[in-house]
């Protein structure tokens, strides 16, 4: 047994243990007495405190002596059988591990083929039938509903995923990906880059504008400049880069708020920086949790929840065409031939 | 006003009870608001300082160090000194004793709400208070202990053994459980790490279960049910026996709180061995106590405060078999962190600590304050019943969500996946958490007509302190020579 660092460690904690049950049984077993004659008083302890308080000497109850008798027996039993002397393992050779691991491996067995006749099924199909989404929806309301929700529209910091806006991409490959890897999105804090208080309030009147929110014209025409410093993440245009998942700011989706002091909170602290103080912006990696095959159920689901996004079909780079703005865009990752879509 | 020899010391019995009753009632309205916030989240507007997270500490707090210390530290007062006949060794101690912990009771007052908290339960108490603790405790123990020496009776009666066992013991685990490594003046750290600090945590919180809240509890049974009962206590033997097999059982059940954890499969078995062994030596208690009653038992009739004291007998004799019962590793897999564990400890601390509390304060506020009996025996009785319909509703409504709870979590369906989602446990409780609120509500209000009660007694009475008996107890040999003269006033006959 590796729970004990040396042998004197076993021999300490079994030698104490047996010693202190037989001591139970011992104090009782000296402190037996004949049981009172029928119609004879019991004696009373010689003592007197505060005026009236006084004992009577009464055996002790047959039962109750038996039912202590029973624990100890069971006990030493119970410590014959299962680990608990020390590095004795026991008779039964069980271990927690042991049988955790074969719970496991009974369910792997019991519903593997369950979830594994759905991995052959492409995503986009897999979202139409009714039995896999069911079961994908209960996956998805005990693994991911604590942050996404019971109907998965997400809220702050977390994101809806029945709308069509993905921060990393809604194609079943990417979704997988999310879903397998995780997803680390960082924002970071820019106060002082773009000059400090009043930078911080005129950019958040500018990021209003992209999305055609209310905003003072005024303020927004002085950050236009500095807005450079978020472009290398939101593009120039602030239509956002999924490959890094930098939202697009363009769309009046928000996942921290638009109010100017929500957008003003968020440039000035970043998002998923500061841990301590605004918690992880992080999505968990789940393989190790679910294995690939509930993964695949899981995005199936999530794909069928409405935003789903055409496969993306490796195609031959073409020379040219598309700047890097454009890369990310949707009209350009389009594959030839419309897809089933998502809904 | 008599010389200060030759009358016990009951000023400082009435400081600790009086606020027992306070404290009573300010810790089970925290009981109340936070089993409201389980049905109504936002019953406090998001105040942060009220939210459930803050409150809940200061709930547990209050009801077990505030409400339960002061009900042990006023008896065993009152005990100490009256069965070693002799005032209590030192009244500046005392009085020390009674305003250091009410410091510290205002003290967790302030920081919990604040979240200023170690994050170990039911010891959340930061470092610097957590020293004030262990100044205070160790005045209370030379108070305590010195009295028993300067006793004036042969043998030390059973109760003191129990008083002296918590004394001792929670010293000890408060000293160990909370040793910590302060970095800032409210904040520190635990000096254990891992599975230890977990099984060090446990240890002192099951012990302390066993010692503040079943060993002091019992100190106070083996006073005041033969007293209120006019019985002899029923086995000296049985006392024995129960008294040092509870004392050296408790100290390895701790473990049962960790059961499927990262707590090594061997430290698991012991832990649950030995709560199952537990059961006997906790069972000793509620005999002698009960059977104490045998040939008197037509007194339960008319007597509410015996009726407290002999039904917190049950309820203890129920927690304790229940005790044991969830200890085992199968059943624990069900009941753990479902609401069945906050039943089973409201069955003894509603049941059996919060009702033998209560009694023995029915007992003793006449004599403190020169009456004969409360102001009002049928307000007793109305309290009894209320309280007792309150704990049943309580527990009752537990054990059912607690059980349907752990079922829901279990169920699975035939492709594996979980049958229910956390939220529709949630969900499906609210029916037995409006039953809870009631019966702590119900229970709550028990407290308010003990108050209304306990206030009509001290008014129509004043402050008494009782004549300490001339010579040495019957049967005792003279130890040391009676301190001073010993004149007992006629008119006093207490």
């Amino acid at each position: 047994m590796t729970d004990h660092l040396t042998a004197f460690w076993h021999w300490y904690v079994a030698i104490i243990t047996v010693v202190s049950m037989i001591a139970c049984g011992v104090l009782l077993w000296a402190q037996t007495t004949k049981k009172l004659p029928v119609g004879s008083k019991p004696e009373l302890h010689g003592n007197v405190w505060d005026e009236d308080l006084t004992e009577y000497n009464h055996p002790l109850p047959n039962w109750w002596r038996w039912l202590f008798y029973l624990t100890l027996f069971f006990g030493a039993l119970y410590l014959f059988i299962f680990p608990g002397l020390g590095g004795f393992a026991g008779q039964a050779g069980w271990s927690s591990a042991g049988q955790y691991n074969a719970e496991v491996k009974q369910a792997d067995a019991d519903f593997g083929p369950v979830f594994a006749k759905y991995t052959a099924i492409n995503i986009p199909t897999l979202a139409k039938d009714a039995q896999a989404n069911a079961a994908g929806q209960r996956l998805f309301l005990n693994y991911c509903a604590q942050c996404h929700g019971s109907d998965a529209a997400g809220g702050k910091g977390f994101p809806n995923l029945r709308d069509k806006d993905w921060l990393y991409g809604g194609d079943p490959a990417t979704i997988v990906a999310t879903l397998t890897n995780g997803r680390n999105g960082v924002m970071p804090a820019l106060g002082d880059a773009i000059g400090g208080e009043t930078g911080t309030k005129e950019m958040a009147q500018y990021v209003r504008s992209l999305a055609g929110l209310k905003h003072d014209a005024g303020m927004a025409a002085a950050a236009a400049p500095k807005f450079a410093v978020c472009a290398a993440c939101h593009g120039a245009d602030g239509k956002g880069n999924r490959q890094l998942g930098a939202p697009n700011l363009t769309d009046d989706i928000w996942l921290y708020g638009s109010s100017v002091e929500d957008i003003s909170y968020t440039i000035k602290n970043g998002r998923g920086v500061n841990q301590l103080v605004e918690g992880q912006s992080a999505m968990p990696a789940q393989i190790e949790k679910l294995g690939a095959a509930k993964i695949h159920l899981l995005a199936a689901y999530v794909y069928s929840l409405g935003g789903g996004e055409p496969p993306i079909v490796e195609k031959a780079p073409e020379p040219a065409v598309a700047t890097p703005a454009a890369a990310t865009s949707s009209a350009t990752t389009a594959p030839t031939t419309p897809p089933p879509k998502g809904k | 006003m008599q010389s200060n020899a030759n009358t016990y010391n009951y000023k400082v019995v009435r400081q600790f009870a009086i606020m027992t009753i306070v404290w009573g009632i300010v810790g089970m309205l925290v009981g109340v608001i936070i089993a409201a916030q389980l049905i109504w989240p936002d019953l406090t507007f998001g105040v942060e300082f009220l939210s459930y997270g803050r409150l809940r500490p200061l709930h547990t707090n209050a009801v077990i160090f505030a409400f339960g210390g002061c009900a042990l530290f006023a008896t065993s007062y009152y005990v100490v000194q009256r069965t070693c006949q002799t005032r209590v060794l030192s009244d500046s101690m005392a009085a020390i004793h009674f305003w250091g912990w009410q410091l510290v009771i205002l003290l967790a007052a302030v920081t919990l709400p604040l979240g200023i908290t170690s994050g170990k339960e039911y010891a959340e108490l930061e470092w610097p208070i957590d020293i004030l603790i262990t100044v205070i405790w160790v005045t209370y123990a030379i108070n305590f202990f010195g009295t028993i020496m300067k006793r004036r009776t042969q043998h030390i009666y059973v109760a003191n053994w129990f008083y002296g066992a918590f004394i001792l013991t929670v010293a000890i685990l408060h000293l160990v459980n909370s040793a910590a490594i302060p970095v800032t003046m409210w904040k520190s750290y635990s000096a254990y790490a891992g599975v230890q600090d977990a099984m060090i945590q446990w240890w002192y919180g099951h012990n302390a279960v066993g010692f503040f809240l079943t060993a002091g509890f019992l100190g106070i049974m083996y006073y005041f049910v033969p007293k209120q009962a006019e019985r002899p206590v029923y086995s000296y033997r049985l006392s024995v026996v129960h008294f040092w097999a509870l004392i050296f059982t408790y100290m390895w059940a701790g473990p049962h709180h960790l059961h499927y954890t990262a707590l090594p499969d061997w430290a698991q078995s012991l832990g649950m061995v030995f709560s199952l062994i537990l059961l006997a030596p906790s069972w000793g208690g509620m005999i002698n106590g009960i059977m104490t009653l045998s040939g008197a038992w037509h007194k339960l009739r008319d007597d509410p405060i015996l009726k407290f004291l002999i039904v917190s007998l049950s309820f203890y004799g129920m927690s304790t078999f229940e005790g044991p019962m969830l200890s085992i590793k199968t059943v624990n897999g069900l009941a753990h962190y479902t609401d069945w564990i906050i039943g089973h400890v409201h069955s003894g601390a509603l049941g059996w600590v919060a009702f033998i509390s209560i009694g023995s304060m029915y007992y003793l506020i006449p004599r403190l304050f020169g009456q004969k009996e409360m102001y009002s025996v049928k307000l007793i009785s109305l309290h009894f019943w209320i309280a007792t319909l309150g704990v049943v509703l309580y527990i009752a409504a537990l054990w059912i969500s607690g059980v349907m709870q752990g079922l829901m979590w279990r169920a699975v369906n035939s492709d594996g996946t979980l049958t229910y989602t956390f939220v529709e446990s949630v969900k499906a409780s609210y029916p037995y958490w409006m039953i809870r609120l009631l019966g702590g509500t119900l229970f709550f209000s028990g407290m308010l007509i003990m108050a209304y009660n306990v206030f009509k007694t001290v008014a129509a009475g004043k402050a008494h302190d009782a004549p300490i008996p001339e010579g040495y107890a019957p049967g005792s040999i003279p130890m040391r020579p009676a301190v001073g003269p010993m004149v007992t006033p006629a008119a006093q006959g207490d």
